[in-house]
């Protein structure tokens, strides 16, 4: 009698898929993640098709139409000039994703490199760029961006740079911790081995395994950042009226809440929602590209 | 153990250099020259020029830097612009309030996250797994602010229950200073609640399946006294060391909540100076606040080490 081994359809295609379709798969079993990536795919249509599917102009003031409660002909209600809700909170998600996706976008852009360089280049190099990276992280994040904000002026370009700068720390650390393992690893000493120069190995060997650390917390920080913008916000240091962000939106809104809660409650639910979808999305990443995770 | 703790130490020296770099050089962003803006619209060239002499501008910045790091080690923080008050009184002035509603924050959020990351470890895959789990998300994803303004409407315009501004301190009226703050401790204490049951969830989960515990079990112990005494005693340390580091996010969280709940503490005050164009007093507030968390990082790695019986040898 012969034995055989047999190899079932799903360890086949398991066997036979990428890393990237193979945590998409696994992506795709996580309802929250689903969830969440549903609504920022949904929240980024909205920022694209803004003037499409806003019933009103968002800055357009209609002094026969103050603090007017939700209804069919304003389905969130309006603000104390009459500007419409709904209009305001869709062209808010520009504000809003644009500040979550550039300021992680500068915060990588800058300190990507710095960690590439800090985990493989010289070790005196390494230690100015981890003294600096710890002094950062020292500061309460959103006291520094507040600061940062404060010191280069208010306005949603700046928030984003000093939220950007303020996010730089967390992904010198990441990148660098991850660089200190993967080069030791085989296939860094083979590459080192056979002459590769060492800026080659650290571009084509090493910055390709850290990719999947770097994009669940490039998620993560999206969501931080979306909060921190609209902190900044709120607190007159971000996007400038009568350009519409949630943040200045509940700031007004705090003086009515006697007579229009309503204009509190949608800008902080769109914040709510927004963070929320970048969060499961992050955690269903993490689960997803865990090598230690099965199936 | 001491080793440790002095090698610490060395290594904190050059992030407090670097962090009074940093904090020094905020002021240097600034566009144009500060002793123009200080001098105000008159713009007096004997004023500039004193100003100038005052405030060591006409000296090279390293010069200025080693001046305000002298001014530092010896309390001096500079002098706010606007209250032409000393920023370190500011700061002992307001302090103790932002102070007092971390503490509260803190406690409710330990109240809240780490019993619910217990039952969560616990009870895992069950419906109160999975409630511990939504809540401690909607602790994180929702924003400070907006949980203030919510609570407001809710408990001081629709029911009327508690102020819905103001600040009494504990000294003076007891429980009215408990009614002042007890809205804004739970929104700080909120978001740290649902960080606290994520961590005490899975520090749990690890102590529940380890030989210790399966011994525990082996010897017949009732599952209260496995869990209490054996798996929680040893989950909760890392736990609690990070309560200690989450106090920084509390003081971050504390500049919109003061602002919100009209609280005359270190956030609010950061933000006043933030719009005032009172420079000293925003590098007085962000060193301060840097050097807490400093020293709040530096207790939570020596209490680590006290509690580590492998670290302590």
């Amino acid at each position: 009698m012969t034995s055989q081994a047999t190899t079932t359809a799903p360890e086949l295609i398991a066997m036979t898929e990428t890393p990237g379709q193979r945590a998409w798969r696994r992506l795709k079993k996580r309802k929250g993640a689903m969830f969440g990536l549903g609504i920022i795919l949904l929240l980024v249509l909205m920022a694209v098709f803004a003037p499409l599917i806003s019933p009103f102009d968002p800055t357009k003031q209609s002094w026969t139409a103050v603090r007017k409660a939700p209804s069919l002909l304003y389905w969130l209600g309006t603000d104390e000039v009459g500007r419409d809700l709904l209009s305001r909170i869709i062209y808010g998600t520009r504000a809003s994703l644009s500040a979550g996706v550039i300021s992680v976008g500068i915060a990588i852009a800058l300190g990507v490199p710095l960690g590439l360089i800090a985990g493989y280049g010289p070790g005196w190099l390494d230690a100015i760029i981890s003294r600096v990276t710890d002094a950062m992280l020292a500061c309460p994040f959103l006291i520094l961006a507040i600061a940062l904000a404060a010191f280069l002026g208010p306005s949603l370009t700046n928030a984003m740079i000093a939220i950007g700068i303020t996010a730089t720390p967390i992904f010198v650390r990441l990148t660098r911790g991850q660089v200190l393992s993967i080069k030791v690893e085989d296939y860094v000493e083979s590459a080192r081995a056979i002459g590769n120069p060492k800026w080659r190995i650290a571009l084509k060997h090493i910055l390709p395994n850290v990719m999947p650390q770097l994009l669940v917390q490039m998620t993560l920080t999206v969501a931080t950042a979306v909060i921190a913008e609209a902190s900044l916000s709120f607190l007159g240091l971000g996007q400038q009226p009568p350009a519409p962000s949630w943040g200045s939106m509940l700031n007004v809104a705090q003086r009515f809440l006697t007579n229009a809660p309503w204009m509190a409650v949608w800008p902080g639910l769109a914040i709510f929602l927004t963070v929320l979808s970048f969060n499961l999305l992050g955690d269903g990443l993490r689960d997803a590209l865990d090598p230690r995770e099965r199936g | 153990m001491f080793s440790l703790i002095s090698r610490r130490l060395i290594q904190l020296l050059p992030t407090i250099i670097i962090v009074s770099i940093l904090i020094f050089g905020l002021q240097q962003l600034l566009p144009g020259d500060p002793a123009l803006i200080m001098a105000g619209e008159e713009k007096d060239p004997e004023v500039i020029a004193q100003i100038r002499a005052q405030y060591r501008l006409d000296q090279p910045i390293p010069v200025q830097y080693v001046y305000w790091v002298k001014g530092v080690l010896t309390g001096d923080l500079g002098e706010s612009m606007r209250l032409k008050v000393s920023v370190s009184e500011l700061v002992a002035q307001k302090l103790p309030v932002t102070l007092q509603l971390a503490s509260m924050a803190m406690l409710i959020a330990v109240l809240i996250g780490v019993p619910a990351g217990i039952i969560s470890a616990v009870k895992k895959d069950t419906v109160w797994d999975y409630a511990v789990n939504v809540i401690s998300l909607w602790g994180i994803s929702t924003p400070n602010f907006w949980l203030g303004i919510m609570m407001i409407f809710l408990f001081s315009v629709h029911l009327g229950w508690l102020p819905a501004s103001g600040y009494v301190s504990p000294f003076e009226d007891p429980w009215l200073s408990f009614k002042t703050t007890i809205m804004p401790a739970f929104v700080l204490g909120n978001s740290i609640a649902g960080v606290l049951m994520r961590h005490t969830r899975s520090a749990m989960l690890q102590a529940l399946s380890s030989d210790y515990v399966r011994t525990a079990r082996a010897k017949g112990l009732f599952e209260n006294v496995v869990v209490i005494r054996h798996a929680m005693r040893n989950a909760l340390t890392p736990v609690i060391t990070l309560g200690a580091l989450e106090f920084g996010t509390l003081l971050s969280g504390a500049v919109l909540t003061e602002q919100i709940f009209t609280i005359p503490g270190f956030g609010k005050l950061i933000v006043d100076a933030v719009f005032n164009r009172d420079y000293a007093v925003v590098q007085g507030v962000v060193l301060v606040t840097s050097a807490t968390y400093i020293v709040l990082n530096l207790l939570a790695d020596i209490g680590y080490i006290l509690v580590n019986p492998r670290l302590r040898a």
